[in-house]
């Protein structure tokens, strides 16, 4: 029974990153309405800029803060230079434009600081600790710990401060936003510069988990089913979805894997994704559209 | 100068509603078949005709079926590749597991990537949009997984199959020439079939569903038959394209291949190309496939050898920065840049 | 004028209600086959509702749809609706923009073919001779509407007035037997509303289409119907003639307020 109560609490760990990345997707869907499939590359520019920040004897957080630079320049200049004459069309139209712009993500942050995969170490170690007769990673538990924190820094700066409250104005309505004063655009750039700081925290902790390489884009990919099962106006549903996910997907994964061969972790996620959308269209907590003629 | 509609009256329905309602572009379509039938494999050598020829029409192949599906029908996939990853498998088994000839083969690959394409598109029964798009991506890691974990697909060397020789009636398909000849015949009869299909009352229905989804079924378009039926072309198209590119260029069917950027590619391809066109998936295909010889060329000048590095960094700049290009200036991409210059020569000199 | 005939359609004590605003409270109207049946009312009266749940698109909570004497099934879908002979316009207009206004007009005829994939695939036999068939048909029905010159505009280049008139030539490209108009006058100018309203006489005097419209211009309405319902507030007001709904003192009231009545 403690074993299942290990993987149990392992899953969760993995949840709440989960939770974080697509907390960072929940964002830019509801100011700008639309998945941005570049969030894996932000995760993976930040993971990449940090490492080469830190290989020229930065301190960490001078390295940090340059990083958190580069996101938002990268935020301002995607906002203004590939979303702004976008505003008008149709949604699948901002879309489709994020895939261009994980090309050109992917290909600018390689061409700077290479290819090659790298360590990233921030001095955690990687021990296993007992707590409560439980056998966990301190890595998890690190990592699980900042990423509940930035979970709950980004809920209350959403409901409790005033710019917070204001991009979820602009999500909420785009027009009533405008009509009281708040410029689209600039809540637009907000939103993706706090997307891409969520993003610096999972490039980092995926990089020390697994070196910053090419595949920390492929997070994203299992955050977006996540996000699905949740509902996409609900960020509590995102939470929830997440812890549900990783700890779904760790179990089925130990105790199911072994009959069918494994790795059934990479498409785990989408097989519940799939049976949520099949019978709740919206999301477990996602509130329902009616359409009008 | 001649390229005109002026003075080239109907007399029926049947001239009115031809492919190419103009002549000139009845004679451009004719020399465009003798170029790919004659000139192209007389002249081209064979690493032209098996590396870049050969591929471009197996993407330009899968393209077509996306754009049926994302351009035509408004069910925007991003797990395609997978789809072709299904026919490859499908039609390497068929063939090389049961000696079923392989034209055949290959049509049955397409049949069966057709089918689990179909088992794929069922959500878009319920959801649309985004949520689809999702759902797709699904089928992509799915898939993958499937073919990779289960043995009987793979032949139990991790997701890896090589192809037997290939013959036809007792001819042995084994130079360029006769692979590409093979890739063409495909190609050419499935993207008139699709032609076809596009502007005829399915193809016209399926832009219904992606313009005013609502409108078209109170107009009585049965959304739930002409959605499937848009992925089952699709993933048919995919299927045979997956099929060739295995056969007749990488040589061995390798999950690698298929790979989730694949999908993302063939996006990308047809964003250039022009969502909603035939044609434009061919220029889109076209483009990703000389993309890295035009820069490896350019950078030949500078440099000896261009390290793999660069090129793929390179690569992956323009061809993003284009797809952002193309939505902002030109969302029917470059097929409709091919038009504008067509209007403007059909009212030539006469402008207005 | 049709009283001894047989209704065509038949919508009997309609009640629905969206998360707790009644729209439409027990209403029933009948359409006689050959008339220009008329529904007006304030805004939010329920008139679109009303549509929306002849053709099929909203399900009523309570009540009945009969259509050409038979009741029709609680879930059946739109398109099997349009097949059987409901064609309609919208009220904010839901033109395909992505393809020419012949392309719109021959979608509009699409239930009326049959060609399966293979043939229209290659587009042989069968399939090219119902499609030219087809053609001739949505041909007639662009001379009859006089928009000749625009067959092949992109639906998205044209003009707010021509929109709306392709509209309506999709909708009787279906060839329905009841052809339900939901403002078609609306945001037009003079000229352009004497045009639509002349359109919309031939087609029930020459074509014999039956149709049901909803207009708040009182005088077009009053000149072209047949018959007239009144709505408000969800529920039916009046009935009868123009004459009669002229002088019904509900509808004053209704159009008017407290304070006119």
């Amino acid at each position: 029974m403690a074993f299942f109560f290990e993987v149990l609490v392992t899953g969760l760990m993995v949840g709440i990153m989960y939770s974080l990345v697509a907390l960072g997707f929940a964002l830019i869907f509801k100011a700008s309405d639309v998945f941005n499939m570049a969030q894996g590359d932000m995760s993976l520019l930040a993971g990449l800029a940090l490492v080469g920040f830190l290989e020229l004897n930065f301190p960490l957080w001078l390295a940090l803060l340059c990083t958190i630079a580069i996101m938002t320049v990268l935020a301002y200049g995607t906002v203004f230079i590939v979303l702004k004459p976008l505003v008008a069309r149709p949604p699948i139209m901002l879309f489709m434009a994020t895939f261009g712009l994980a090309y050109m993500i992917q290909g600018i942050g390689q061409s700077i600081w290479g290819t090659q995969a790298k360590g990233l170490n921030l001095g955690i170690p990687d021990i296993p600790v007992t707590i409560g007769g439980l056998f966990l990673s301190t890595f998890d538990l690190t990592f699980g710990a900042v990423a509940g924190i930035l979970v709950v820094i980004l809920v209350w700066f959403f409901h409790k401060t005033r710019t917070g409250r204001a991009l979820r104005a602009v999500s909420d309505d785009h027009e009533a936003a405008l009509s009281v004063g708040i410029p689209l655009l600039k809540a637009w750039a907000v939103t993706w510069m706090i997307a891409g700081i969520v993003a610096v925290v999972a490039g980092i902790a995926w990089g020390t988990r697994m070196g910053v390489q090419f595949s920390i884009s492929y997070i994203a990919y299992k955050a977006l089913p996540v996000l699905i099962i949740g509902g996409l106006d609900s960020i509590m549903g995102v939470i929830i979805a997440g812890l549900v996910v990783g700890a779904g997907e760790n179990l089925s994964e130990v105790f199911i894997g072994p009959y069918v061969g494994g790795g059934i972790q990479t498409f785990f996620p989408y097989l519940i994704a799939l049976l949520v959308l099949y019978f709740k269209p919206y999301g477990l907590f996602g509130k329902e559209i009616i359409e009008r003629v | 100068m001649f390229y005109r509609e002026c003075g080239n009256y109907k007399d029926s329905y049947a001239s009115d509603m031809a492919i190419f309602p103009i002549p000139l572009d009845q004679y451009g379509f004719i020399i465009m078949m003798i170029f790919a039938f004659l000139v192209i494999p007389l002249t081209a050598s064979d690493y032209w005709l098996s590396n870049i020829m050969i591929p471009f029409y197996c993407f330009g192949l899968s393209a077509i079926g996306l754009n049926i599906l994302a351009g035509y029908a408004g069910q925007i996939s991003i797990g395609h590749a997978a789809f072709m990853a299904v026919g490859a498998y499908a039609s390497l088994i068929l063939y090389g597991r049961y000696g079923i000839p392989l034209i055949p083969s290959i049509l049955g690959g397409g049949l069966i990537s057709s089918a689990v394409g179909t088992i794929f598109g069922l959500p878009s029964l319920r959801i649309k949009g985004f949520y689809l798009a999702i759902a797709t991506l699904a089928s992509q890691f799915i898939i993958q997984w499937i073919i990779v974990h289960w043995q009987w697909v793979s032949g139990g060397v991790f997701g890896t199959v090589e192809t037997p020789d290939m013959q036809i009636f007792g001819l042995l398909i084994n130079t360029p020439v006769k692979k590409y000849f093979l890739t063409l015949g495909w190609v050419v009869v499935l993207a008139i079939v699709a032609k076809n299909l596009v502007r005829g009352q399915l193809g016209r229905n399926w832009q219904a569903i992606r313009d005013v989804d609502y409108a078209a079924e109170i107009i009585g378009v049965n959304l739930y038959k002409d959605k499937l039926i848009a992925f089952a072309v699709s993933t048919f198209y995919a299927g045979i394209s997956g099929s060739l590119i295995t056969f007749c260029y990488y040589g061995a069917a390798n999950i690698e291949e298929f790979h989730v950027m694949v999908s993302f590619a063939l996006l990308g391809m047809i964003i250039i190309g022009g969502l909603g066109t035939i044609l434009g998936s061919f220029f889109g295909a076209g483009f990703f496939v000389l993309l890295p010889i035009g820069i490896n060329q350019v950078l030949g000048n500078f440099m000896a050898v261009v390290p793999s590095e660069i090129l793929s960094n390179l690569e992956a700049i323009i061809f993003g920065g284009l797809i952002v290009l193309f939505l902002i200036v030109e969302p029917y991409g470059m097929a409709r840049l091919w038009h504008t210059i067509k209007d403007k020569m059909r009212l030539w000199p006469f402008p207005y | 004028m049709n009283e001894k005939k047989e209704p065509i359609l038949r919508a009997e004590n309609i009640t629905i209600s969206f998360g707790g605003l009644q729209a439409l409270d027990g209403v029933s109207l009948v359409i006689y086959p050959g008339e220009i049946l008329g529904i007006i009312g304030p805004n939010g009266a329920g008139k679109t509702t009303m549509l929306n749940i002849i053709n099929g698109f909203y399900k009523p909570d309570k009540g009945r749809i009969i259509f050409e004497g038979r009741e029709r099934p609680k879930k059946m879908k739109p398109d099997l609706i349009a097949a059987q002979g409901i064609a309609r316009t919208f009220q904010n207009l839901a033109l395909f923009s992505g393809m020419s206004a012949l392309g719109n007009i021959m979608v509009g005829r699409t239930m009326l073919m049959h060609s399966n994939i293979f043939s229209q695939g290659l587009y042989w036999g069968f399939s090219q001779k119902e499609e030219i068939e087809h053609r001739r048909a949505a041909e007639r029905i662009i001379d009859f509407l006089q928009i000749e010159n625009i067959r092949r505009t992109p639906a998205s280049m044209l003009p707010y007035g021509l929109r709306k008139r392709v509209e309506l030539a999709r909708a009787l490209a279906a060839e329905p037997k009841l052809l339900l108009l939901d403002e078609p006058m609306a945001g037009m100018n003079l000229e352009e509303k004497e045009d639509i309203a002349r359109f919309i006489l031939d087609a029930n005097e020459e074509l014999g289409y039956t149709i049901a419209l909803i207009e708040h211009d009182m005088g077009v309405v009053m000149d072209i119907c047949d018959r007239i319902v009144v709505l408000d507030f969800g529920k039916k007001i009046a009935e009868g003639t123009a004459d009669e709904i002229k002088a019904d003192p509900k509808v004053i009231k209704a159009y008017l307020g407290e304070a006119g009545g």
